[in-house]
This record gives C-alpha cells, sequence and structure tokens, in this order.
C-alpha cells in the first residue's frame, strides 16, 4: 500500500529523517511509534505531501506520490484545529470539498457521519461552542468524510474520554474491516498492542525497529516468567533460573523469575511439583512499551 | 484552480456575511453624505448662532461700515465701554468693539467678550474695518465714492479643461479632493484589508486548522485564496459605498432642494432633475463640481491601483502573519511594510500636491510600492497615459514579485511553532528548498 523509501529530510541545522524506509501492508493498521521529536510528524507531513523530501521516495500503490493522491489519504494531525467561528456543517463541507468531493456528495456523507456519530443537531453550531471531546469528534469526521483508502491518524486518543476514545476505536477498526489501511502515530503503547498489526519504531530520525508486533514481541522474549504457588520453595542448587521479583499475599507467593537458557519449562516444572502447589505459571512476554523504552534507551 | 477558488468563496462569504462588514457598508454611505448635509447646512445658514458685536466707535470713521451682517450682527452702541463690558459678561455670543479716538494715529482695536471670539468672527470685522479704513484713506487722497466703485474690481478664475473634443469646465478643487480621498481611501485599505489577511493568517495558524486545508491544497494555494478573497470583500465594499453614497446623494439633494425640484420635475426628465436643481440652487457649487469629476476615468484607475496596491502589500502581509503566532508579535515585521506606505502618504500631502510633475512625484508615482497612494494623488494634476500604463505594468510586476517572496516564507512560517522568529530566519525560510 505504502511504501517509504529512504526518505531524508534535512532542517538548517538538523536531519528530521535520516534514510528511513517503511512498507505499511494494505489493510493492516499501522503503528508509528518514537519518542517527542523523533521525526514522525515530518514524515507524517512528507506522507502527506505538506512538506517533500530531502532525498528518497514515497510510493502509494506502486504510484509514486503525487498530489492526486490527497484525496486517497486522510490526515487527523496531533495539533487538532478548526475553524472557531465557522458553523459545523459548512465547515465540514468545505473541507471535505477541498478534498476533492462534490458539494452533493460532501453533504450526503457529512450526513452519514453525522448520524452515526449522533451529533446531527450540530450542523449549524459553532465549533467554539463545542466542548473539546465533541471537536475532537467533529475533526475525526473530517479526516474520513472522503472516505480515504489510507487514514493518518497522529496521536488519535489525546484529548478524548474514555467513552470517546471507545468509540474512536470502534470506528477506526470498523473502517479498517471495511478495506482503509491506517497509520496511527503515537507514544500510548497500550493502543499499539490492542490496535496495530505492525509497527515502525524511530527514534533520533532514524527507524530502529519494524515488523510486525508479534514477532517483535517474540523477539524481545528473554525467558522470563511469572509463577505463583502456596508452600516453601528452595532455591535450586544448579542455577536453574533467577529471582527478579517475590511478593507474598494471602500466603500466595509470587515469582518473576529468569530461567537460564540451559533449562526448559519443563524443568522447572519438575523442579516446582514436588515442592508447591502451583496456582499460575505464564511467560512474560515484553510489552511494547518495555521494548519501547529498551530501545529508546540503548 | 478549483480548490482556490473554494477558498476564496469561504474567504470572501465568512466576511460578507459578517454583521461588521453589514454595518460598515452603510455607515459609511452614511457619514459621506451627512459631511455633505452639514457642508450645505453651513453654506446655506452660515453657520449656528449670530453673535452680536456691539460697537463703540470713538472715532466716528466707522459709522456706515459694519453692513455686511452675514456672519456678525453689528450695533452701534450709545453705551460706554465699562456699560458695555458689563452687558456681555453674561452672554455668551455677545461681543463689544472698541474703537478708540486715535485709530489713525496708531491706536489698537479692541475686542471683549466672554470667551473668545471665532475666527471667522474676527476675519469678517477685521476685513470690514480695512475696507471702510481704505475708503476713508482713499478719499483724503481725493477719490471720490463714485469713482471708487467703478474701480472696484470682481475678477475670479474658471478653470477650463482643455481635452480633443473641446474646453470645458472643471474643477480643479473638485478633482484634487477626489483624488486626495482616493489615495487616503486606498492608504487605509491597505492597512485594514491587509491586516485582515494578516489576522485571517495567524488565526489559521493558532488553531491549527492549516495543517488539515494543507493536507488537502499547495500553501501557495490557501495564501493566494486568502488574499484575493479579501480583495474581494474589499472591492464589494467599495463598490456598495460607492452606490449606495450615489443613491442617498441623489434622494439627499432632491429632499434638500424639494421646491426647486417640484418646479423643474415637470420639464425635465429625470436625469437631468439633479443637474437643473445644482445651477440653481443656492451653495450647489459643490454638487456642480462634483459633477465635473471625470468618474469613469477616475474610478477604473482606482480600482486597478487599489487592487495592485492591496495584492502587492497584503502578500507582505500574509508572510508577517505566517511568521508569528500573535498579533503582539508582529510589531518587528510591520515596520518595513508601513514605512514606504506611511512616507508616500506624508510626501503625496506636502510634495506631490505641489509639485505633481516633477521627477520625485514621477518616481513616487511609478515605483510600485508608492504608487498605489502617489498615483491618485497626481491623477487630478493630469497624467501621460504611457506614465499611467507604466505605473500598472510595474505594479503587476510588483505584486508577482512580493508574492513570490510571501509565498515562500509562508510555506515554512505556516507550520513552524514555538519560535521566536527574526528577519534572518526569514532569509533562511526564503532559501528552503521546496
Amino acid at each position: 500500500m505504502l511504501s517509504i523509501r529512504n526518505i531524508v529530510k534535512q532542517y538548517a541545522n538538523h536531519r528530521a529523517l535520516d534514510n528511513v524506509s517503511i512498507e505499511v501492508e494494505k489493510g493492516s493498521i499501522f503503528g508509528l511509534l518514537g519518542p517527542n521529536g523523533a521525526g514522525k510528524t515530518s514524515l507524517i507531513r512528507i506522507i502527506n505531501q505538506i512538506t517533500a523530501p530531502d532525498h528518497g521516495e514515497i510510493f502509494l500503490n506502486g504510484e509514486k506520490l503525487n498530489p492526486s493522491h490527497v484525496s486517497t489519504i486522510g490526515y487527523l494531525p496531533e495539533e487538532r484545529g478548526l475553524y472557531k467561528k465557522m458553523e459545523i456543517g459548512e465547515q465540514m463541507l468545505y473541507l471535505a470539498q477541498l478534498k476533492g468531493l462534490s458539494k452533493s456528495d460532501a453533504t450526503a456523507r457529512i450526513k452519514f457521519w453525522f448520524q452515526k456519530m449522533e451529533i446531527q443537531s450540530w450542523w449549524n453550531k459553532k465549533v467554539e461552542d463545542l466542548s473539546k471531546g465533541m471537536q475532537q469528534k467533529v475533526q475525526f469526521i473530517a479526516t474520513v468524510v472522503h472516505d480515504p483508502k489510507l487514514i493518518i491518524l497522529d496521536e488519535p486518543f489525546s484529548g478524548f474520554d474514555p467513552v470517546n476514545a471507545q468509540l474512536i476505536t470502534n470506528e477506526i477498526l470498523e473502517l479498517n474491516s471495511k478495506g482503509a489501511t491506517i497509520i496511527f502515530s503515537t507514544h500510548r503503547m497500550e493502543s499499539v498492542e490492542q490496535l496495530c498489526d505492525s509497527i515502525a519504531l524511530i527514534h533520533k530520525s532514524k527507524k530502529i525497529l519494524d515488523g510486525k508486533v508479534k514477532d517483535i514481541r517474540n523477539l524481545y522474549r528473554n525467558n522470563s516468567y511469572r509463577i505463583a504457588f502456596t508452600g516453601k520453595l528452595n532455591t535450586p542448587t544448579n542455577q536453574m533460573f533467577s529471582i527478579n521479583n517475590e511478593k507474598i499475599e494471602d500466603g500466595i507467593t509470587h515469582l518473576t523469575i529468569l530461567i537460564d537458557p540451559k533449562f526448559s519449562v519443563n524443568d522447572l516444572l519438575n523442579f516446582l511439583i514436588p515442592q508447591v502447589q502451583i496456582t499460575e505459571l505464564s511467560e512474560i512476554i515484553p510489552s511494547m512499551n518495555d521494548i519501547f523504552i529498551q530501545n529508546v534507551k540503548n | 484552480m478549483n480548490k482556490t477558488l473554494l477558498i476564496i468563496k469561504r474567504e470572501y462569504f465568512s466576511r460578507v456575511k459578517k454583521k461588521s462588514f453589514l454595518i460598515m457598508t452603510f455607515l459609511v454611505p452614511m457619514l459621506i453624505i451627512g459631511m455633505y448635509a452639514l457642508i450645505f447646512a453651513l453654506s446655506m445658514n452660515g453657520g449656528d448662532n449670530i453673535p452680536t458685536v456691539e460697537v463703540i466707535d470713538e472715532s466716528g470713521i466707522f459709522e456706515r461700515a459694519f453692513d455686511d451682517k452675514k456672519a456678525v450682527n453689528f450695533e452701534i452702541s450709545e453705551l460706554s465701554l465699562t456699560e458695555a463690558k458689563k452687558k456681555v459678561i453674561n452672554n455668551e455670543d455677545a461681543f463689544v468693539l472698541y474703537i478708540p479716538k486715535n485709530i489713525s494715529t496708531g491706536g489698537s482695536i479692541e475686542m471683549f467678550a466672554q470667551k473668545k471670539a471665532g475666527l471667522s468672527v474676527i476675519s469678517s470685522i477685521e476685513r470690514q474695518l480695512n475696507d471702510q479704513m481704505r475708503i476713508k484713506l482713499l478719499k483724503d487722497a481725493g477719490i471720490d465714492s463714485e469713482t471708487l466703485d467703478k474701480i472696484k474690481p470682481n475678477l475670479s478664475v474658471v478653470s477650463k479643461e482643455l481635452t480633443i473634443e473641446g474646453e470645458k469646465d472643471s474643477s480643479s478643487g473638485a478633482a484634487m479632493a477626489v483624488g486626495f480621498a482616493a489615495a487616503i481611501l486606498i492608504y487605509m485599505s491597505l492597512f485594514i484589508y491587509g491586516i485582515q489577511v494578516m489576522r485571517g493568517i495567524i488565526e489559521e495558524k493558532t488553531s491549527r486548522i492549516v495543517e488539515v486545508v494543507i493536507s488537502s491544497v499547495k500553501p501557495f494555494q490557501l495564501m493566494m485564496g486568502k488574499i484575493i478573497g479579501i480583495g474581494l470583500v474589499g472591492l464589494t465594499q467599495f463598490m456598495l459605498w460607492i452606490v449606495l453614497s450615489a443613491s442617498l446623494m441623489t434622494v439627499a439633494t432632491t429632499i434638500l432642494f424639494k421646491d426647486k425640484v417640484e418646479q423643474v420635475k415637470s420639464e425635465m426628465p429625470m436625469g437631468k432633475q439633479v443637474e437643473a436643481v445644482a445651477t440653481n440652487g443656492p451653495g450647489m457649487d459643490i454638487v456642480k463640481a462634483v459633477q465635473t469629476v471625470q468618474w469613469t476615468y477616475i474610478l477604473p484607475v482606482f480600482i486597478i491601483f487599489f487592487f495592485g496596491g492591496y495584492m502587492l502589500y497584503s502578500a507582505l502581509f500574509a508572510a508577517v502573519g505566517s511568521a508569528v503566532e500573535s498579533d503582539t508579535e508582529t510589531q518587528q515585521f510591520m515596520l518595513p511594510i508601513t514605512l514606504p506606505l506611511l512616507f508616500t502618504y506624508i510626501m503625496s500631502f506636502s510634495f506631490i500636491v505641489n509639485n505633481p510633475d516633477s521627477s520625485l512625484s514621477f518616481w513616487l508615482s511609478i515605483i510600485p510600492f508608492t504608487s498605489p497612494i502617489a498615483m491618485m494623488v497626481r491623477l487630478p494634476f493630469g497624467v501621460p497615459n504611457w506614465e499611467l500604463a507604466l505605473s500598472i505594468f510595474l505594479l503587476i510586476g510588483g505584486f508577482i514579485f512580493t508574492t513570490w517572496v510571501a509565498s515562500r516564507i509562508y510555506r515554512v512560517g505556516i507550520l513552524m511553532y514555538g519560535k521566536k522568529v527574526s528577519f534572518k530566519e526569514l532569509g533562511k525560510w526564503f532559501m528552503y528548498k521546496e
């Protein structure tokens, strides 16, 4: 769907993007991750043709990115903004027409979305009369009203209360199931695990990690396990595992352990069963949050 | 192009629909008409309260002097000076004019009143005293009053304009007034609409809508759409002012001179009525003069120079708007924009007016940054067509140039937040590649 190849963006005294290449599969939900100032917004602006790269190329469905692609991309910027003194209906109409929709098409689609979001009565309201959360809803509609094939959301959940965040999440999933490819940029990792198929991590202008979320998390597995049991456990003499964390609650011992690569989970079980009553054993697969922090720190 | 049109439409209608636009549209013609009405009223009634002047003439020279009572009502008083003073101390509109006996030998005339007399009163008195004195001195020199009456000249200059079709009446006063008014109007509207462009851009930048919009259109389209849209608002406003003023004027003159109109109504076709009234009515010099102005020449030139000047300056205002995040930050960038305008404005009314054909005036009316104002002032004095054409040509070139410079700054500026911007920084932005 989207192929970003060797993008370089140089500002006067710093390089915002340094040879970044990313592939986004059609129909996927893609997370663009990175700490603040990593270059995410620069990349998103380039995809939106707001700025041009100094070097490198971007292909959308095999075609080199060009102005005609504007109508196939929907963009929700991190810093939300609407004309404060303009009526909402009129404003939506304007933004949709700028994306290339005819007036009648735009009107129909806006009405559809207003109905879906249950905000039909807002048509003649001015933006300045709405709460922040309400403005976000309107802005989301502005992003998707022209039925874009590629939707780029920069920090889509900031400013939403949990109810509306869920509402928007559902809308995103529905759009995705209808075939839209979704890129979202965020540093909220829980939403990444929940939604994304693949990610790319950008740090200090460079891409330092990318791939499927599942693969990446597997890659970062380090034989860490969580066990819970009742009874008394002797420390193993063969250094089968080391204990990272120990906690006793209501007579149940919770341990976080790191198993030595020479041993397997079965070895661990064989060691545990004679001594204690096991209530829980699970592998700790590092969260995206951990991976993120680990990568950014190094 | 289609999208630019959308932007123009939004900019235009969002402003034209505003209450403030409607208010301005009606208020300004009302003010113009109000001013006319005031001038008429003054010229017909000779002002408000006519002050009374008690004349105590100890010299006896001016006995038959004060017969012109248009502006001042003179009364020869039998009272003594102290009595007269007492009389006026409680009356605002009363004066005492004291002419001492030794006036011929250098005594000074004095005037007493509760408050200082107005300029028109003093000058009226002075003129009449001097006339009378001159007559007395001439008589003393042996010229009798009959001879004096005979040699009283009454000259005035009638200004005629030579055109190919022949001579015609022209009032250089009215033409000049129109030229000045046009220059002032352009000067003011360059600021008013230029600042609207700047504010609009600051609003888009601070509300961050700009990022949404320029993901759909090019920054240049957004900038041009805004500039053209607001420019059209300006033109609409002017057109409405002209139409409204003209129709209100017609109505006003009709009401003011109703009796005369009744008289000519049956004999005259509609269009001629006002003119007929104008030639007959008292204090109608103004209306007459207004009609001698070549509106069909001045109006199009005015519109061209307004729009050209507006395009040139508003592009600069746009660049400033894109570089800052609030009105207060605009100060440092405004100076280079306001300076040439202010300079031309001052030069227009101090120099160009007196030397419309000097080489400095010529250059001021040719250089694009100063021509919109300077040309308007020169226009009533006659400007050769080639100069006009050259000036317009350069003005178009000028605004293409400033638009180009501004758009290069604009495209970077609108996405730049939280940065204190200097001229050096603007220069850097200008140099950026796409």
